[in-house]
């Protein structure tokens, strides 16, 4: 069974600044990979566990993205791939789907893809859809659980308001995991160590014979026209009373509103 | 201060410090509370290969030191003292055989050890030996192929949790404390069974027992060491282990001065936080130098330790005794640094101070301590004339 996990690099949640100018995420500083990621390496190495083969995690960014990577093979990924190139830089959901489905044909032999449910820094959620779409695999976002993988087959529970949906798909498939999926486990020290002496390789656009014109600020469709922070709540009134005349008060308010 | 970590140094303790404050904070009070013993804390920590810290790489350990064992020690027991106990208990039952155990016994026992598939823990305390080592009852007697266990041990860490067992009896009781022995001890031998499970006043998620022995049968290779050393493989085994007590009372007040700094600020009275009243911070100053102090006093009874010194007795006695001295005072004025609300249950400080207490108790009480310290100065000055 070989997984391919997508990871990306995103700044430490406390520490986000925006750039006035594009109203892109600036990534400067402390970063880490991108929580729901996390769960989504997690259950790749999980899935070897169980059913044997390897675990391959890719990821497009800067090169000191290599960073995320190196935690990656600690916590136990078998290779990892920094896809990174001047020419990636400003790249929209739909480019980085196509940096990422490029690599993955050209991985060879893959089972399952696996992303987080969407990255913490953009929150789009965008880029495993398309990812799938552009290789040509079904897909199941806010996977909360695998419930077994046999026979050319994947059965996921898949999150929904109302509870889950069980679906069945036909590997290879992709899939988006939410963080109910899993707890991820911390790195041992062995793997710690080996990931400090680990050669991270890096492709680029060339090597993955990308078509410029598709990726960058200039491939990229998305823009973005504003940003605005939600009005904060002001005040709010007390509602005075014995508990209950409180309750039979914020009842009649209720009521008014519905 | 800067104290010079090597960089798989800096990885350990990073790591200790991220399992304590994930995995460990949100469950300490419970533990506590109920008496537990911190098996899926175990898990976690052999997962994070924190039981090969302290064993050669040649039994699958990394090779680290007396120092790496503390780093652990002490990130673990600024969050818990009662699991970091169960950790450090573990490398205590390890340490007898790292020194003394024939490459066949260190094959056979230690590669178990390194993964966390067992425990191990170190049995000297008897009803009738604490300090007093020359009380041992613990026989055993030589039977063909065996030695013939009887006696009790008590208040043993990890006792009835740990597979592994290093146990200090009497083989020749005439000969006095020469006459002493160390053996390997496993769990399901028949014979060996566990007496009660103490309640204690602190580190109450770490399990102390009773080991008793009745006919127990143990195979004449698990003799640690050769038969009438068992008083030198006790002496020789706390003076590398107490410095690990001292990390575990760094780690305890180090917690502590923490919680009382952060209290400090956000405590209103007088319309002012405490912090800005000076005696609450000449409180916390003297709660930091202290702390301090003991640091570097443990940090260098461990380095004196790993550099391959012959003779430390004097310097892990004084680590242990000044840095368990010292966290007994840091969560005594932890504890009134948050006055009324240190003495709840609801906050953290009283069960530092609950757990600190042990560490001027085990490993050499810090009044038998203090004659071994003065007893060498004696003899410095012996030799001087």
């Amino acid at each position: 069974m070989n997984v391919v996990v997508c990871i990306k690099q995103v700044p430490s949640t406390n520490k986000v600044k925006i750039d006035q100018q594009s109203n892109t995420v600036i990534c400067e500083g402390e970063n880490i990979i991108n929580p729901f990621d996390t769960y989504a390496l997690e259950e790749g190495i999980r899935i070897k566990e169980q059913y044997g083969g390897k675990v391959i995690v890719i990821s497009v960014g800067p090169p000191e993205a290599g960073e995320t990577l190196r935690e990656a093979i600690a916590l136990g990924a078998d290779e990892v791939i920094l896809l990174s190139d001047p020419a990636f830089e400003g790249s929209d959901t739909l480019a980085i789907s196509y940096i990422l489905s490029k690599v993955i044909s050209r991985i060879g032999e893959f089972d399952i893809v696996i992303c987080g449910k969407q990255t913490m820094d953009a929150d789009t959620g965008q880029v495993a859809p398309q990812l799938s779409e552009r290789l040509g695999i079904p897909f199941a976002s806010y996977v909360s659980k695998i419930e077994e993988i046999k026979e050319g087959y994947i059965q996921v529970q898949r999150m929904v308001d109302e509870g889950y949906r069980v679906i069945k798909m036909p590997l290879p498939a992709a899939i988006t995991v939410v963080k109910e999926i899993n707890v991820p486990r911390l790195p041992p020290l062995r793997g710690l160590m080996m990931s400090k002496k680990a050669q991270i390789p890096i492709w680029n656009a060339q090597e993955l014979g990308i078509d410029i014109d598709k990726v960058g600020s200039s491939g990229s469709p998305t823009r973005i026209i504003k940003y605005s922070y939600p009005e904060k709540a002001s005040g709010g009134e007390m509602i005075q009373g014995d508990p209950e005349s409180q309750v039979d008060q914020l009842v009649e308010r209720l009521q008014k509103i519905i | 201060v800067e104290y010079f970590l090597n960089e798989q140094q800096q990885m350990v303790k990073e790591l200790a410090r991220r399992i304590a404050e994930e995995r460990i904070l949100p469950v300490r009070a419970e533990l506590d509370e109920k008496e537990e013993f911190p098996w899926e804390i175990i898990k976690e920590l052999a997962d994070a290969d924190m039981f090969r810290v302290f064993i050669p790489e040649e039994y699958e350990g990394l090779g680290g030191g007396c120092f790496d064992l503390c780093l652990v020690v002490e990130e673990l027991s600024r969050v818990c003292g009662g699991i970091a106990i169960s950790y450090a208990a573990d490398a205590l039952g390890c340490l007898p055989l790292l020194q003394f155990g024939s490459d066949e016994q260190k094959k056979k026992y230690l590669p178990d050890i390194a993964s966390g598939k067992r425990l191990a823990a170190f049995a000297l305390t008897e009803p009738t030996a604490g300090s007093d080592a020359s009380g041992i009852k613990t026989s055993a007697s030589r039977q063909d192929g065996y030695y013939v266990l009887n006696g009790t041990k008590q208040f043993i860490t990890n006792g009835g949790e740990a597979e592994i067992y290093v146990v200090i009896t009497m083989t020749d009781p005439a000969k006095g404390i020469r006459g002493g022995s160390a053996l390997i001890v496993e769990k399901d031998t028949p014979g060996f069974t566990f007496g009660k499970k103490e309640e204690k006043m602190g580190i109450r998620s770490s399990a102390t027992r009773e080991l008793v022995f009745r006919d127990c049968r143990v195979p004449a290779e698990n003799m640690l060491g050769r038969e009438g050393t068992g008083f030198i493989v006790s002496m020789k085994t706390v003076d590398r282990s107490r410095p690990g007590v001292g990390a575990q009372a760094i780690g305890i007040a180090q917690g502590a001065l923490e919680a009382a700094v952060d209290y400090a600020q956000n405590r209103i009275q007088f319309g002012h936080p405490v912090s800005s009243f000076q005696a609450v911070q000449h409180m916390l100053a003297n709660m930091a130098m202290e702390l301090e102090a003991a640091r570097v006093l443990v940090y260098s009874a461990a380095k004196t330790i790993d550099s391959g010194a012959k003779n430390f007795t004097e310097e892990s006695a004084m680590a242990k005794v000044f840095a368990s001295d010292m966290a007994m005072k840091v969560t005594t004025d932890a504890v009134q640094v948050l006055g009324g609300v240190g003495y709840m249950r609801d906050y953290p400080v009283e069960k530092m101070m609950r757990d600190a207490k042990i560490t001027q108790i085990y490993e050499g009480t810090n009044q038998v301590l203090r004659n071994e310290i003065a007893l060498a100065l004696m003899k410095r000055k012996g030799m001087r004339e």
